[in-house]
Formats: C-alpha cells, sequence, structure tokens
C-alpha cells in the first residue's frame, strides 16, 4: 500500500492574474465512488475533478483527473451588527450518496451550509413554436404550423446550482459537516454548538450540543469537529480543544450535552509543559469506513481508537514528534495552532496525514511501516514513483535527509483525502492539488 | 517577533524592585531567585507573547475561537504557577514601584477588566502586566490626542493603577466583546477599537522596527496596554544601561532558536506562486498580521461598495 505512489498530479491554478491567496485549497473530498474528487478554497470556489475512463490505448494506467466544474460557492460578506467580515473561504465539502444522474455536495464556510446540485446536459431542445433558435420569441402571427421540438446532442455542460441554503443558525465559526448515514439528515458544528438539519428543510435545525457556558469568561474548551458515525444514524462524536472526544447517542435525550462515552488518554505526566494542551487539541476526527474505530488528529500525533475502548487509544502514530522539541518557536510563530487533518484508505488498512515542508505520512496500521512522502513539483516527475522523504532528527544528518531547521513551516499539507476504493490519493499542498497513485503491475 | 526589550525589562526590574527595598517580604523573593533565572525568563517571555497574541485580534475577521481559548488557557496555566511560586507578587509590586510617569521608563499593562463583578472574588484575582522600555519617545507614534508623555501614561495608567491592588483578573479575553460575544454588551465599540489597530499597525510586522499595538483605553470596559518597543537611541540612556548590564545571555539562545524557526525558506524556482499566496516566505508576525488589515479594510470596502 505504501510504496510505488506515483506522481500524477494535477496542479490547479498554476499561473492566473489574481493569485494572491484565494487560491489556497481549505478541503479536499472524493465522493462516494471515487469518480468526483471536490475541492474548495479560501476564494469560496469549488472546483471538482472527474476520473476519466482509462484511455484504451494506454489500459495500464488509470484514467486521470481532470476539471469537471468550477462554480463560486460562498462570497464574502460582512455582518453589520458585528463590523466583522465573513469569510468565504470553504471549510468543508461533504458529498451525498448519489440517488440519480445529478450530484449533490454540501458546502460551507464559516457561517452558511450550501446544497449544490451538479448536473450534466448534453442535450438541448431545438425547434421550439413560441420562440427562435435565439431565444427570441416569435410572433404568433406567423406561426403557421405546429413542430415537436427535437434534443440535440451538445457538448456537455455540467451545471451546479444551489437547491439549499442553510443560513442563520451558527453564531461561532461552523468547522465541520458531516452527512448521516440515513441520507435525510445531517450536523454542522462550530466552535461552541452541533445543529442537526434536514437536508429538506432550511428555515430551521435542531441543536443537539451546546457547550457554551453562561458566562463567556469561563470558557475554557471548545469543539473542534465533529461526524456522524457511518452506519448508526442515532451516533456521531464530536472532539474538544483539550483532546477529548464524545460520543453521543440521538435517542437518549434531545439535547446531547451528556455523552454516552467519553475517550481520553490521559496524560503522560513526564511531558507536561506549557503546550501540552495546545498540542492536546484535536484538529480532525474521523470514523473508519467499518465504523468500529475512530481516527483522531493532535497537533504531533495520530491515534486510533476502539469505540468500545475509551480510555486509550489503540493505536498511536507519531507523525513529526522532532517538533516537540520546537514548540516554543512553533507557538511563536502560530504553527502551532495548524488543523491538520487526517483519512483512512478504503479498507481501514492505512491512514494519512500531512505534515510540513509539504511532507505528508501514511502508516500502515497491519505492518506497522510508515513512510514520508513529499508533495512538490520540484521531486516529482510526472508518472515516477514518488521518493520517501526522512527528516534527521539526530546530529548527523545523512545524504537526503533533511534537517528539522531546514524545513519550511509555511508549505503545509493540511488536506488529504484517499480514494474509497482504489489506491489513489489526493494532497492539497497551498494551492495545488497533487493527485497520486500507486502502479499497477 | 515579541520584543526583546520586553522580557528583558521585566525581568530586571522584577528584581529591582526587590532589592530595592521594602516592597514584599523575603520570602517570595527568595523563591524567585531560587527558581532557574532562564527558566522564568522563558516563562515571562511565554506570558508575554501570549499576551500579545491575545491583544492583537484580528479585528476585520471574527478571530478564531478556538486559538484564543488554548492562548488565554496557556496564559492561566503561566499565571497559576508563578503565583504558586510567588513571582507574580513580585511582577505586580514592580509594576506599582515603576509606575512614574516621568521616567523615561513608561510601565504598561494589559488588563482586562472583568465583566462579571461576580468573578471579582474569585480566583487568581491578580493584575499581570509587562512592563516596557521606551527610548526617545515619540508622540507622532502614537495616534492619541494631547499631550505626548501625559496621555500615554493617563490613558494607560491613571485608569489602571487605582485598579492594580484591586480585583482585575486575567480571564478577561472572554469579555472582550467583539472577540468573544454574540451580542454587543454595553455599547462596546469594535469601530473604535478596529480603527486604531489598524493605523497603529501599519509598522508592525517588520523585524526590528518598533513594534506597536495601540491603547484603546474605554472608559469602563477595557482597557489595553501600549506596547512600544523602539529602537536604542544612539545616546545611551545610564539607566538603561544599568538595567541591560545584568542580563541573562540564555535569553539570546531563546532568541535564536526562535529567529531561527522564522527563516525564510528556499525559494525555489515553483516558489514564487507560494510566495504570492497569504503565507509569506517570512511568517514574522502573528498571523493576525496587521500589515495585511490594509489590504483588508480595502477589501472590505469594496464589498460594502459592491453590495
Amino acid at each position: 500500500i505504501l510504496c510505488g505512489y506515483r506522481y500524477f498530479t494535477f496542479s490547479i491554478r498554476t499561473v492566473g492574474p489574481d493569485l494572491a491567496c484565494t487560491d489556497i485549497i481549505s478541503t479536499v473530498e472524493f465522493n462516494y465512488s471515487g469518480e468526483l474528487l471536490a475541492t474548495g478554497d479560501k476564494g469560496g470556489r469549488v472546483v471538482i475533478f472527474q476520473h476519466e475512463q482509462e484511455s484504451k490505448n494506454r489500459p495500464h494506467l488509470r484514467g486521470e483527473y481532470n476539471v469537471y466544474s468550477t462554480f463560486q460557492s460562498h462570497e464574502p460578506e460582512f455582518d453589520y451588527l458585528k463590523s466583522l467580515e465573513i469569510e468565504e473561504k470553504i471549510n468543508k465539502i461533504r458529498w451525498l450518496p448519489q440517488q440519480n444522474a445529478a450530484h449533490f455536495l454540501l458546502s460551507t464556510n464559516d457561517k452558511t451550509i450550501k446544497l449544490w446540485k451538479i448536473s450534466e446536459r448534453d442535450k438541448r431542445a431545438e425547434g421550439y413554436n413560441l420562440k427562435d433558435e435565439d431565444g427570441r420569441l416569435r410572433d404568433p402571427f406567423r406561426i403557421t404550423s405546429l413542430r415537436v421540438p427535437v434534443l440535440m446532442p451538445m457538448d456537455l455542460m455540467v451545471e451546479a446550482s444551489p437547491r439549499r441554503i442553510f443560513a442563520n443558525a451558527h453564531t461561532y465559526h461552523i468547522n465541520s459537516i458531516s452527512v448521516n448515514s440515513d441520507h435525510e439528515t445531517y450536523l454542522s458544528a462550530d466552535d461552541l454548538r452541533i445543529n442537526l438539519w434536514h437536508l429538506e428543510i432550511t428555515d430551521r435545525s435542531f441543536n443537539i450540543v451546546d457547550i457554551k457556558p453562561a458566562n463567556m469568561e469561563e470558557l475554557t474548551e471548545v469543539i473542534t469537529a465533529a461526524e456522524c458515525h457511518p452506519h448508526q444514524c442515532n451516533v456521531f462524536v464530536y472532539s474538544s480543544s483539550k483532546g477529548t472526544i464524545r460520543l453521543c447517542d440521538m435517542r437518549a435525550a434531545a439535547l446531547c450535552d451528556r455523552h454516552s462515552k467519553f475517550f481520553e488518554e490521559p496524560e503522560d505526566p513526564s511531558s507536561r509543559s506549557f503546550f501540552s494542551e495546545i498540542i492536546s487539541s484535536i484538529s480532525d476526527v474521523k470514523f473508519s469506513h467499518s465504523g468500529r474505530y475512530m481516527m483522531t488528529r493532535d497537533y504531533l500525533s495520530v491515534k486510533v481508537w476502539d469505540l468500545n475502548m475509551e480510555n486509550r487509544p489503540v493505536e498511536t502514530y507519531q507523525v513529526h514528534e522532532y517538533l516537540r522539541s520546537k514548540l516554543c518557536s512553533l507557538y511563536e510563530n502560530d504553527c502551532i495552532f495548524d488543523k491538520f487533518e487526517c483519512c483512512w484508505n478504503g479498507s481501514d488498512s492505512a491512514i494519512m496525514t500531512g505534515s510540513y515542508n509539504n511532507f505528508f505520512r501514511m502508516f500502515d496500521r497491519n505492518t506497522r511501516r510508515d513512510i514520508t512522502l513529499e508533495a512538490s513539483r520540484e521531486s516529482s516527475k510526472p508518472r515516477a514513483t514518488l521518493k520517501p522523504r526522512k527528516v534527521s532528527t539526530g546530529g548527523k544528518r545523512k545524504k537526503d535527509e533533511i534537517s528539522v531547521d531546514s524545513l519550511d513551516f509555511n508549505k503545509k499539507i493540511l488536506h488529504t483525502a484517499w480514494h474509497p476504493k482504489d489506491n489513489v490519493i489526493a494532497v492539497a499542498a497551498t494551492n495545488n492539488l497533487y493527485i497520486f497513485q500507486d502502479k499497477i503491475n | 517577533m515579541f520584543p526583546k526589550g520586553t522580557k528583558r525589562k521585566f525581568s530586571d526590574s522584577g528584581e529591582e524592585a526587590v532589592s530595592s527595598g521594602d516592597q514584599g517580604p523575603a520570602a517570595p523573593s527568595a523563591a524567585a531567585r531560587m527558581l532557574s533565572s532562564s527558566y522564568s525568563l522563558q516563562r515571562q517571555s511565554l506570558l508575554d507573547m501570549s499576551l500579545i497574541k491575545l491583544q492583537l485580534c484580528h479585528m476585520l475577521v471574527e478571530p478564531n475561537l478556538c486559538r484564543s481559548v488554548l492562548i488565554a488557557n496557556t496564559v492561566r496555566q503561566i499565571q497559576e504557577e508563578m503565583t504558586q511560586d510567588g513571582t507574580w507578587q513580585i511582577m505586580t509590586q514592580a509594576l506599582a514601584a515603576a509606575q512614574c510617569p516621568t521616567d523615561r521608563l513608561v510601565a504598561t499593562e494589559v488588563l482586562c477588566r472583568q465583566t462579571d463583578p461576580a468573578a471579582q472574588a474569585g480566583q487568581s484575582p491578580k493584575p499581570y502586566a509587562v512592563v516596557g522600555v521606551e527610548e526617545g519617545y515619540h508622540s507622532e507614534e502614537v495616534v492619541m490626542e494631547g499631550d505626548v508623555e501625559t496621555d500615554v501614561t493617563m490613558s494607560t495608567l491613571s485608569p489602571v493603577s487605582p485598579q492594580l491592588s484591586s480585583a482585575s483578573y486575567l480571564a478577561g479575553p472572554f469579555g472582550m466583546g467583539p472577540c468573544w460575544e454574540e451580542e454587543e454588551e454595553d455599547g462596546e465599540c469594535e469601530e473604535e477599537e478596529e480603527e486604531e489597530d489598524s493605523e497603529e499597525c501599519v509598522s508592525e510586522g517588520e523585524e526590528g522596527d518598533g513594534d506597536h499595538l495601540s491603547a484603546d483605553s474605554r472608559t469602563g470596559e477595557q482597557v489595553f496596554g501600549t506596547f512600544e518597543i523602539k529602537h536604542p537611541a544612539p545616546p545611551p540612556d545610564p539607566a538603561l544601561e544599568e538595567l541591560f548590564s545584568d542580563v541573562d545571555p540564555s535569553y539570546y539562545d531563546l532568541d535564536t532558536v526562535l529567529t531561527g524557526m522564522q527563516s525564510a525558506p528556499k525559494m525555489g524556482p515553483y516558489d514564487l506562486l507560494d510566495s504570492l499566496s497569504s503565507h509569506g516566505p517570512t511568517a514574522l508576525s502573528s498571523s493576525s498580521s496587521c500589515r495585511s488589515d490594509l489590504n483588508e479594510l480595502d477589501h472590505i470596502m469594496e464589498i460594502i461598495v459592491g453590495s
């Protein structure tokens, strides 16, 4: 699984007039079949890639991902009451399971969630009675006969239209959305509250978690991520800035302030520092596809939890332990607050997460092997196998290793996605998207 | 970058106040000296850094609540530890001792006034303070009406000093209206704060230049401090020389580590594109760099006009 990932790239937005900061990719998500890959960026745009069919001449290559649709999902807004700008940055995209020819996805910024329908049009009707080909109305007195419009093929057009707008339900910044397994409801989480929506109803939602204290000065913990269980539509989890995960059952009460399960690893007293709490803050939580496990990402590690064991994770993987001695500097330049995501592969046998210097890490849960790869154009030639990277931690730096002090902390890989079935991964490095797949044969 | 002058001044004044006499009992000062000085310096610099981060609320976009909560918790931890080993007392006494408006030394404070009177009697009812060194003070650098020194001191000290001995406390960042609350309370004016911050922060982000935070001296609600750290003026002040004379060299190590992390990345052929993004090659200030505030102001104007 871990070896032989090839650079398959699709780099988007390479050169443009207003490149600036609006093109930083802020979320990446495959749909349920893996045929489509959606990215959201800081400028509020969504770009969807589609997996092309394998070409007949070169059957040993998988098809490429090409741009399928681009649309502006969110615009910047201004909250006049608070005199604050509402960023258009897309925080999360989640696909709905496909039920007909069209594709649906939810995209959200800090305040508003939108349901988008993406549909194809490859035919158009010609020969209308009341209007001519340009669309101008025909003079009814000139019409002497009736004709039946015929459908003519046209160039494929992919249209995106907003079908629902779920607004005004979040006072704080939305960090997560998650579609429920009932395919009718979904949850949205901000720093202090979690709401449950019905996909058809936009004017109200149910508040199911509220951790806002009566007195805001007592606030010491916020919600950092939330997700619905993949199979049990009554179960969801949410993680906190104190490194805890709470599993809640919606059957137990309308307001799930009391958890059913509480996951927390006891702190190691020997490694306690002023930064202990910050690095324990969980930036992402993901259920495994099987629904038996969940994975959490904190600043330095990824942990796999068995849902039946609350007192400690079953597996812990160090992502970049060499940063532990640099925490003060990383606090100073704010990198310690970076929120890395993590993801499972389709069979739950491997997990992946990002790091700095455009490095990302993959861990094989069965063999316990891990690998560090780099997503950058300099280090990858098209179709060439990615070379494993290594960060040297000791005094002596071997050839090809990179020292901790040379790492570029501005090149961070926060968002990665794994194809639900195949060994294809999508890695977002600032404003470039890299797609890698493993060798066949 | 957090200011060098600030941290040195602070710990020195702490020791000065104790040595100059009669401030507190011997026990706290002895306890403070027992702490390794590099640890306490580092802890102090961490406290300073955290306070700066809390102050630099990005006033055009709502600040990241998670980040602010984590920083505030860190400050609380430091405060608790300092209270336990007695250095907190020393610091507050030093602050009281250093309040002489006529001196070149201007003590500035960061205080967040509690909005809940019930909490006044609660735990950790102590102010914390950061003392800044100021040399060759220039009036044009502070956007405040009126006279130079007196105004600054007035705005920062006088509303504050009576509160020094009273119970003002730390947990206030969450009471700082626009950053936390959903509703406006007591007519807090974000506009005023916003203006001052964006005006003042033009020079921020330049390494070695005067880092600058505006003071927002609201009457009843909150008090922010004025932070002014400047280049040492060519003719050195003998008083300040004395202060700097016994600086612990371990300070420089901390700086080296920190500056080391800030070194500009190597620019490869494709990095130009990356550097055009908001994550510039050198992230000198915190994420809420005021350098981008002017651009954001323009951006906001576009939105308002556009809408």
